[in-house]
């Protein structure tokens, strides 16, 4: 008997106007079409969102979670990108 | 970093670092509770076309597609650990994989659907609400969203047991006597005692289990009974009483009946496995003719 298992599928939603896709899950399916139909079924049945989108999963480029330290470091060394960062007298609307 | 993430209450991704038990364990028990749901559809998907009424069949369709929903979830959250769908549901098939075997029991009447609803829904919520903060994150959030629909499937339950004991004196009956039924398949859902469950310590250790079996059936028999009272029907334990601390004394389910469940003696274990062989059977031409279409796709791309 055929094991074929459909590729796998990134499931990202809208919750609502105004709001960025957020991934929610993944699913498989066959086709593009499919995955976004499926997606529907699958992660919006209780009007959790307006709009889908369906990314196959191996076209996901991600950042390598082993190097993860040294990759975001630059960002924790530089407290002077903040606001909080400075100083603002009493009372003053800065 | 693994150790300080779970011994502080954080979430492990799935790019993460893990010790093999952990991954092993997590898979093991993930492929089980989405197996679950995928049987746990077959009792009820086959109330369907009985439902007393209307409202109560489009009530029942939306809880069984539910279901296979939850299901799905699981899956996908297994893959995450690098664990092969198609060799899950080999799994399932072949009986190497076990599935809660409180739905091995039968739903002889429309009692039944009710009763399963409100306590082995209640059940799974007990159950799974502390598993919304398990320390793997793919599996924490599917069950975010699976006990937000579980409680949609408890509440329908419990409203159409209230449904039956306002009826007549049979429609009464019937209520009680899927309660009778359906009481100690509910205690078996929370798993072997403490005593007897070798992997909890691990599981507590690993924050995959918040609870041991012990307390979050403490939990489920507090609230049932308080509601069984609402309904004015009798929990099948004359032992059951409720202390002066609020908590409930009760007896344990039949140990012999439940470990011979867990061998997959139940009275419809056979049938359960092999209904759902067989749908994954009638199914293969699908997928012959999906990997014939995608064969193809991909020489047409090699050769373009």
């Amino acid at each position: 008997m055929s094991t074929y298992t459909e590729p796998l599928w990134e499931v990202f939603v809208r919750p609502a106007r105004g709001l960025s896709h957020m991934h929610v899950g993944s699913l498989r399916a066959s086709d593009a079409e499919m995955a976004v139909l499926s997606a529907r079924d699958l992660y919006t049945r209780r009007s959790e969102g307006v709009s889908i989108w369906a990314v196959r999963s191996t076209d996901i480029a991600s950042s390598d979670p082993a190097e993860r330290g040294e990759f975001f470091e630059t960002a924790a060394t530089k407290p002077y990108r903040h606001a909080s960062h400075y100083h603002v007298p009493d009372g003053l609307n800065l | 970093m693994f150790e300080e993430i779970v011994q502080t209450g954080g979430q492990i991704e799935p790019s993460d670092w893990m010790p093999d038990k952990y991954r092993a364990s997590l898979s093991r028990q993930i492929a089980q509770h989405a197996h679950s749901e995928i049987i746990g559809m077959q009792p009820e998907g086959a109330w369907i076309t009985r439902a007393p009424s209307l409202r109560r069949k489009a009530i029942l369709l939306a809880k069984v597609q539910d279901e296979a929903g939850h299901g799905l979830y699981l899956y996908g959250a297994a893959e995450t650990l690098g664990t092969d769908r198609a060799e899950m549901l080999e799994g399932l098939h072949s009986g190497r994989h076990k599935y809660a075997m409180s739905f091995d029991y039968g739903m002889p009447t429309w009692g039944d659907v009710a009763a399963m609803g409100w306590l082995g829904d209640g059940a799974a919520i007990v159950n799974q609400v502390p598993l919304a903060r398990c320390s793997y994150g793919p599996y924490a959030r599917a069950m975010v969203r699976v006990c937000k629909e579980e409680s949609f499937h408890q509440r329908q339950g419990f409203e159409a047991m209230q449904a039956l004991v306002a009826g007549t004196p049979q429609q009464r009956q019937m209520a009680q006597d899927a309660l009778d039924r359906w009481w100690w398949p509910a205690l078996m859902l929370f798993g072997p005692p403490d005593d007897a469950s070798p992997r909890t310590a691990d599981s507590m250790r690993w924050g995959i289990k918040r609870y041991t079996n012990d307390e979050l059936r403490q939990r489920f028999v507090d609230m049932a009974a308080a509601q069984a009272d609402v309904l004015g029907l009798t929990i099948p334990d004359p032992a059951l009483r409720l202390r002066e601390d609020g908590h409930c004394d009760f007896t344990l389910m039949d140990l012999e009946e439940f470990t011979a469940n867990l061998r997959g003696e139940g009275p419809y274990a056979t049938q359960r496995r092999d209904h759902r062989r067989a749908a994954h059977q009638d199914g293969a031409w699908v997928r012959e003719a999906m990997q014939a279409y995608d064969d193809r796709v991909v020489a047409a791309r090699e050769a373009s």
